[in-house]
């Protein structure tokens, strides 16, 4: 026991500060929110691509108001009534001018006699106007009608959801059941009401369809304003004195960005197709407007002998449905990968 | 389970009742009136006119006239469709329209229900990834483009049905097609998550160590369980089925009531138009009603309480 080692300081030696282990050592770089969402995105093909169709999209139609007015656009030429598409050195049938008539293709170009550099890529309208143009124009005016309307619903619905979870009891009750008989009343009929009241026209079914479709993202945002509201950092700043509008802004808002982009993706296909659908019917934007419903009106009326007419808004619309969805499943899975089959 | 029904038939009428109202007052502060399309009227015919159709009482008294005539069933006279009562012209064109819905739920539903159940068996194969494809582009093409197309491929060129008009079950087929394939759609996305969660659950690892066979495992596990959230979309459904109807019956002629309203709509005929109104308003309140009524009975973790949101 009383046995003493006998130790020199030199037996002790210091490792080498090299050699500090790194096991717990970060990897990757740390990333926030959207960065991780992004790159989540970024692996899911379907909505990847879909999200540049979409910006692609957009760029072409917005920036389509450089080249086209609607004055030229409304303007109509006889002469060009109806031609089908004709793209120089394609020589396939349907993209040459040339058109089915009675099971033969015939040279619809020659046979109006349309000067021989004229020519008109999509084919024309009717009138004789370029169907391009108009497409191009109509996706404009259809993307303006969603996007307006989405940002309302968003607005109206952020406002509410938060106002109502924030607020609880009796006013929270009270919003709820005004949501409650909003939600039971179809939509069509809001629409239908507010349109016969404010004159068809572009207005009038953003308004409409901004009214009929904010009860779904109240109801989302009220839902996330509950859970949120018990967080301690909302107990922190509210300690603070901090007030509820900064805490609505600052705090609430950032938090609930995934379920509102998540929304505001499935209201902007909801909301073309409304548009669409009105004007198809005859009740929103009609001729010489233009939209995509308006276009595929005037296609269906000639669809048995000119189908190109309604063939190419249906693609650029289908297109255009598809793209958002896609792209919002997609987000859906990168915001809140748990919800991801 | 009492207390909680009272309560929502109060919310219905509650609806129905501001529905009704904010239609009426919409509907008078709208221009024109009934005689603007009858040839010229002397003054006094039209002072006649008025009083018959009680049109000379404050607006007020008109109201609660209204109000009143809709318990009985009076929802006034079309100014267009040679003056019939409103409640006429309902009641002859909902045959049609409700039969199509009827129709087209059943098609979206049943055929979604196998195209999911499929989808989620078979989950990352080829099957899988066609019927996601699918119903994406089901989802997203409208049902007008597909009315159209259908209509001009199947019927004209094919002539496999008939173009358009009310008849036989085979004038239906095309029009209950378009109308079903968004619920068909929805429904086997729907199916197929909830079928691969639960395909992941304790029982159906039990009941494949029992050596059930695996359609017994599908058929009386898997679908049944994701089959009962399925009730929640009836709902969203008769809406969007309501929606359909509007350009469906006008693409194939069929004399219902979507296409009654789009007239109504394009001639501004007010009685009409505050007739369908309430039709759909109370035809959604009455299936929502319903769906919850039924979820609450066939799952019973859902408990219908007075409070409940």
């Amino acid at each position: 026991m009383e046995e003493k080692l006998k130790l020199s300081p030199d037996s002790f030696e210091a490792l080498p500060q090299a050699q500090e282990p790194d096991n717990e050592k970060i990897a990757a770089p740390s990333l926030t929110f959207v960065q991780d969402a992004w790159r989540r995105l970024k692996m899911n093909k379907g909505a990847l691509i879909s999200f540049w169709i979409i910006i692609l999209m957009m760029i072409v139609a917005f920036g389509s108001s450089f080249f086209i007015n609607h004055s030229t656009l409304v303007k109509s030429a006889p002469q060009y009534a109806n031609l089908p598409a004709k793209i120089p050195g394609v020589p396939i049938n349907g993209f040459n001018g040339k058109l089915k008539v009675a099971g033969q293709w015939v040279d619809e170009y020659k046979q109006n006699n349309v000067p021989t550099g004229k020519y008109f890529i999509l084919g024309t309208d009717n009138l004789g106007h370029s169907l391009a143009q108009r497409i191009l124009y109509g996706t404009k005016i259809s993307l303006i009608v969603a996007l307006v309307a989405t940002f309302f619903d968003l607005t109206i619905g952020v406002a509410y959801g938060i106002i109502s979870g924030w607020r609880g009891g009796r006013v929270d009750t009270v919003m709820q059941r005004i949501i409650e008989i909003i939600s039971s009343i179809p939509s069509l009929v809001i629409v239908v009401l507010m349109l016969i009241v404010l004159r068809p026209g572009m207005t009038s079914i953003i308004a409409a369809i901004a009214i009929s479709s904010w009860t779904t993202m109240a109801r989302m945002i009220r839902a996330e304003t509950l859970q949120l509201k018990s967080q301690e950092y909302v107990l922190a700043a509210r300690s603070l004195g901090e007030s509820p509008f900064k805490i609505a802004w600052k705090h609430l808002v950032p938090n609930l960005s995934s379920v509102i982009i998540i929304q505001t993706m499935y209201t902007i296909p909801t909301a073309i197709f409304f548009e669409a659908f009105l004007s198809f019917i005859g009740i929103g934007i009609s001729s010489p407007e233009t939209s995509l419903g308006v276009l595929l009106n005037d296609g269906q009326k000639n669809f048995q002998f000119l189908p190109y007419q309604m063939w190419y808004p249906a693609i650029v619309l289908c297109i255009l449905m598809i793209a958002f969805n896609l792209l919002g499943d997609g987000l859906r899975d990168a915001f809140d990968p748990k919800s991801r089959r | 389970m009492r207390k909680y029904l009272l309560k929502r038939v109060f919310y219905m009428i509650l609806t129905l009742f501001l529905v009704a109202s904010i239609t009426f007052f919409l509907m008078k502060l709208m221009p024109g009136t009934p005689y603007s399309n009858q040839e010229k009227m002397t003054p006094q015919q039209i002072q006649i006119m008025n009083e018959q159709y009680g049109l000379n009482k404050p607006i007020w008294m008109q109201y609660l006239i209204y109000l009143g005539g809709m318990l009985h069933g009076d929802l006034g006279t079309s100014f267009q469709f040679s003056n019939q009562p409103v409640s006429y012209l309902i009641s002859s064109r909902i045959g049609p329209s409700a039969q199509l819905g009827a129709q087209a739920m059943v098609f979206g539903l049943f055929f979604g229900i196998i195209v999911g159940s499929i989808a989620a068996i078979n989950r990352n194969t080829w099957i899988d990834t066609t019927s996601t494809v699918l119903s994406i582009i089901g989802k997203s093409v409208p049902n007008f483009v597909l009315a159209v197309l259908l209509q001009y491929y199947i019927a004209l060129k094919l002539g496999w049905f008939p173009i358009a008009d009310w008849g036989s079950f085979s004038y239906t087929v095309l029009p209950t097609i378009a109308l079903g394939v968004g619920p068909l759609a929805e429904t086997a996305r729907f199916i197929r998550t909830g079928m691969v969660d639960v395909m992941n659950s304790d029982y159906i690892e039990l009941a494949k160590a029992k050596g059930l066979s695996r359609y017994g495992v599908v058929y009386h596990h898997a679908l049944r369980n994701s089959l009962i959230p399925l009730v929640t979309l009836i709902g969203p459904y008769t809406v969007a089925l309501m929606t359909g109807s509007l350009v469906i019956e006008n693409i194939f002629s069929i004399p219902g009531i979507g296409e009654q309203f789009v007239k109504s709509i394009l001639t501004n005929d007010y009685p009409t138009i505050m007739g369908v109104t309430m039709l759909f308003s109370a035809g959604l309140v009455v299936v929502i009603l319903l769906t919850d009524i039924i979820y609450g009975i066939i799952d019973p973790r859902i408990r219908l309480s007075g409070n409940g949101d």
